[in-house]
């Protein structure tokens, strides 16, 4: 009987890989507005949405207009969800969400998630973005590599902090390590390869170059990059409400601190 | 109550249904490998279903009960014994105040898991019992269990202590005293040592050579010795792309089978990080998780497709079953 009730709901079954093209988000868009956008299966409790193909600005937005209007509206059987660069996956329970093998749970969930892509853009300004400072002590022996950084790339220390601290950068996800944060938007000139041999242990609140990328690592862990200062702050803190202090969508601002404010705010942080 | 730790095996680690609700701050699951064997471990000990247990890999720890305890054993048969005794897997134990549970050699499978009724004492940490190793959070310390270590236990439950007293008719100078009835297996997942494990193509299946597509589905894999709870790489062919494609790293989950461009598979196991950005042939279906949680490295496994449809049936079935198990147990407590 069980598995009988379940086979007739497989008529509206959605095949994997389907592409969603070109849905109206919601009334009163332009067409350049109208996105192409793609939902499938993480096997069979999960599914991606994927917004456009690249790693950008604009399309991190719509992560986070999606991701920001799921948080406040779970469905039944929703677990949690992993905001990334240009998707959002969505982790659920079969057996809740196909209200005990009452339903179809991919099409349950699916039909779930296109009425969020609907109508999440109707929320966007609620969504306001975040913007975290956080201090960085740039000299000394918090930044082992910064006369490596500096010479590699041909700029003094002075303009290696000032295009460090300039603008914002964009939190693109968070991963590899509890609250370690994916950021966008470092200046080109700054671009340093990785080190050849990784160092065994990095200290938490490391500020680190890779590439044309800059992150920080929230604890100690092995790791190649140019590490050129140190934050005071603490990137994750397992006993705070929401243990990583950056979430997907914030903006950071890096402010450079003189060594005896680098040594203050750690106390405060740590609550010394 | 509590549990003295006198020998602490080769990995024994306080674990749970997992930590969820934080893997977008980057903080993995963890969780137990087998997540039926912990399930069905707590329901036999008159647990919650999210109680923490204890995970025990292939050379289990020796353990002192300083109390009695009502406790359950389940998932691998890793030969336990209570004071030299053969222990009865999956059902309800009576163990005396002083007893000393102790392994000997895993007989085909790697991970067993012994829950105590009323759970360890410990508080959840972010939502969770799981240990959380690469961070040296959660679980006991945020470590696997060393010896002289005391795991204080709560007092157990009362559809524990119903059952206790339904196991207690024939105790005589044992160390334990173990219920006479135990679930049907056919309940069980199909435990193996050399598994057929089904799974649905990966997001990113299409994109892997004509022949790579062939031959993750006909080919036998070794589970290496580089394998853990994070992951385990399988040796044999090597798979690739039809051509190099650049992707941008995205969420992945337990049982997503994953290339590295140099073509050895892994598949991402309990302790997994959140993201990756390689291409994703194949995701292992939920049922089988447990089977593939329990196969020894140096093993070998090979896939079988099922549709997306089929491993949701199969989940649905699973659940139904654990329902009737439950239904089950608690008519134990009734009598």
């Amino acid at each position: 009987m069980r598995s009988c009730v379940f086979l007739c709901t497989l008529v509206n079954y959605t095949l994997p890989h389907q592409v969603y093209r070109g849905t109206q988000l919601s009334a009163g868009m332009k067409q350049k507005d109208m996105q192409l956008f793609r939902l499938y299966p993480l096997g069979d409790s999960a599914i991606t949405v994927q917004f456009g193909d690249s790693i950008d600005r604009a399309t991190h937005a719509k992560v986070r207009t999606f991701s920001t209007y799921l948080d406040r509206h779970p469905f039944a059987g929703f677990i949690e969800q992993v905001p990334a660069y240009n998707t959002v996956t969505v982790y659920y329970n079969p057996w809740q969400a196909s209200e005990r093998g009452f339903h179809n749970p991919y099409t349950r969930v699916t039909e779930q998630l296109q009425y969020i892509l609907k109508v999440a853009r109707e929320n966007d300004k609620a969504a306001a973005t975040r913007v975290v400072e956080i201090p960085v002590c740039y000299n000394g022996s918090f930044g082992p590599d910064f006369e490596y950084v500096a010479r590699y790339t041909k700029l003094t220390p002075q303009e290696v902090i000032a295009s460090h601290t300039r603008g914002t950068y964009q939190v693109y996800m968070i991963g590899f390590a509890p609250g370690f944060p994916y950021l966008g938007g470092m200046a080109r000139k700054l671009a340093t390869p990785r080190k050849q041999n990784p160092r065994p242990r990095i200290p938490a609140g490391s500020v680190g170059i890779a590439g044309d990328q800059t992150g920080i690592y929230p604890i100690e862990t092995p790791g190649g990059w140019q590490l050129i200062g140190q934050t005071p702050l603490r990137l994750f803190d397992p006993n705070r409400e929401q243990p990583s202090l950056l979430q997907a969508g914030d903006e950071v601002k890096f402010v450079a601190i003189s060594e005896d404010e680098f040594w203050e705010r750690k106390e405060r942080a740590h609550g010394a | 109550m509590g549990l003295e730790i006198i020998k602490p095996g080769m990995l024994t680690t306080l674990q749970d249904s997992g930590r969820y609700g934080h893997q977008k701050e980057g903080i993995i699951t963890s969780g137990a490998m087998d997540r039926f064997a912990c399930r069905v471990a707590n329901m036999l000990a008159g647990n919650a279903d999210d109680e923490a247990v204890l995970e025990i890999t292939l050379t289990g720890p020796t353990i002192r009960f300083t109390e009695d305890h009502l406790i359950a054993l389940t998932g691998a048969d890793l030969t336990a014994e209570l004071n030299g005794e053969q222990v009865a897997m999956w059902r309800p134990l009576l163990v005396k105040k002083g007893s000393i549970l102790s392994f000997g050699a895993p007989v085909a499978c790697c991970r067993a898991y012994l829950a105590v009724s009323g759970g360890f004492a410990m508080p959840k940490l972010m939502g969770s019992y799981a240990t959380y190793l690469q961070a040296g959070i959660g679980g006991w310390q945020g470590r696997a269990l060393q010896v002289g270590d005391v795991i204080p236990c709560n007092s157990p439950t009362p559809a524990g202590i119903a059952l206790l007293s339904q196991s207690m008719s024939a105790t005589s100078g044992h160390a334990y005293v173990a219920a006479s009835w135990t679930p049907d297996p056919q309940f069980y997942p199909a435990y193996d040592p050399n598994p057929t494990i089904r799974a649905i193509k990966g997001p990113e299946f299409e994109l892997f050579s004509e022949t790579s597509q062939e031959q993750i589905w006909s080919e036998r894999f070794q589970v290496s010795a580089q394998s853990d709870r994070m992951g385990y790489r399988l040796q044999g062919v090597s798979l690739h792309l039809s051509e190099e494609a650049e992707l941008i790293s995205t969420a992945v989950t337990f049982g997503t089978v994953q290339v590295p461009p140099e073509g050895t598979p892994i598949v991402l196991m309990a302790d997994h990080q959140t993201t990756g950005g390689y291409p994703r042939i194949l995701q292992v279906v939920s049922v089988d998780l447990p089977i593939l949680a329990q196969v020894v490295p140096g093993q070998t496994i090979s896939f079988e497709e099922v549709s997306l449809e089929e491993a949701q049936q199969l989940y649905i079935r699973r659940e139904q079953n654990l329902m009737q198990l439950a239904r089950a147990i608690q008519l134990k407590h009734n009598t």
